[in-house]
């Protein structure tokens, strides 16, 4: 059996709006038992894909989801955009990559964190990434 | 909402950074610290970030940039405290932070500047 829930959809529209995004993360990964490092890892994944959407993305929303599997929970977190898309995914999830003067760690970071990651980008539409973390495979 | 504060110990700066960090809140601390390093002369700059849940790469990136500015002036920066959950992240973020001085406590922090540094 899998239920899926969507807890939160966030608002990135300001530099506030990622604070609030790494805050609501934590809480829901706080109340779902992930420890303490995969709660920094999902929070820290959440903060660059945040930060993405507001400065390559021109703002959009994240949607905060809970899956539930037999015995396992995944937090999914889906960034979406309507900016000006990737045309290069290859190049953009290169390790030092940034078109901004940036680290260029954020998107190659965010899918090395995330136990699943999905991008999706059309240039001149837009960009969704999607990154889903599962809680210690440890017996629930 | 983020509370940074600022201790003179003698010729180094103590900064201390707690709770959530905006962009902007990191990049007016970097310019703050270049600042008061240049007015008050000091040796050394000691950032305390155990009170930090996350480090990201632009926050990552604003340490590096402060440390190499106030290099510049003539003080050495040391990041002091980091968490293990946040160390292990850094890493596989892919920040390994090469060249930035770090410390576990404060005091090993202070005796990295050796003599000269009062304590409070
Ligand atoms: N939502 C997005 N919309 C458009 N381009 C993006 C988006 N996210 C990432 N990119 C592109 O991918 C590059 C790499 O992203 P990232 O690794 O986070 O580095 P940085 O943000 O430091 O530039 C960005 O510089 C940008 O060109
Ligand atoms: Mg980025």
């Amino acid at each position: 059996m899998t239920s899926v829930v969507t807890l939160h959809e966030l608002r990135i529209r300001e530099e506030i709006d990622i604070v609030h995004v790494r805050q609501t993360v934590r809480e829901v990964a706080v109340s779902v038992g992930f420890s303490l490092v995969e709660q920094t890892k999902l929070v820290t994944a959440a903060s660059e894909l945040a930060r993405n959407t507001l400065k390559h993305g021109r703002g959009g929303t994240a949607q905060v989801e809970l899956e539930k599997h037999d015995g396992s929970t995944v937090v999914r977190l889906v960034f979406r955009d309507e900016g000006p898309g990737i045309p290069d995914t290859e190049l953009a999830l290169t390790d030092g990559y940034s078109s901004a003067g940036g680290l260029g760690l954020g998107l190659s970071g965010a899918r090395r964190l995330a136990d699943e990651f999905d991008l999706h980008t059309t240039p001149g539409e837009g960009t969704t990434v999607s990154v889903g973390f599962r809680a210690g495979r440890a017996a629930t | 909402m983020s509370a940074t504060s600022v201790i003179e110990m003698g010729d180094v700066l103590l900064v201390t950074v707690q709770g959530e960090l905006t962009d902007h809140d990191a990049v007016a601390l970097q310019q703050d610290l270049a600042a008061n390093v240049a007015e008050r002369s000091s040796r050394g700059v000691l950032i305390d970030v155990s009170g930090m849940e996350i480090v990201d790469s632009f926050l990552a990136r604003t340490l590096h940039d402060i440390a190499a500015a106030t290099e510049l002036l003539a003080a050495k920066t040391v990041i002091v405290g980091m968490r293990p959950e946040v160390a292990i992240t850094l890493v596989e973020l892919g920040l390994t932070l090469p060249g930035l001085a770090t410390a576990l406590t404060v005091a090993d922090g202070l005796a990295e500047f050796g003599d000269g540094v009062r304590p409070l």
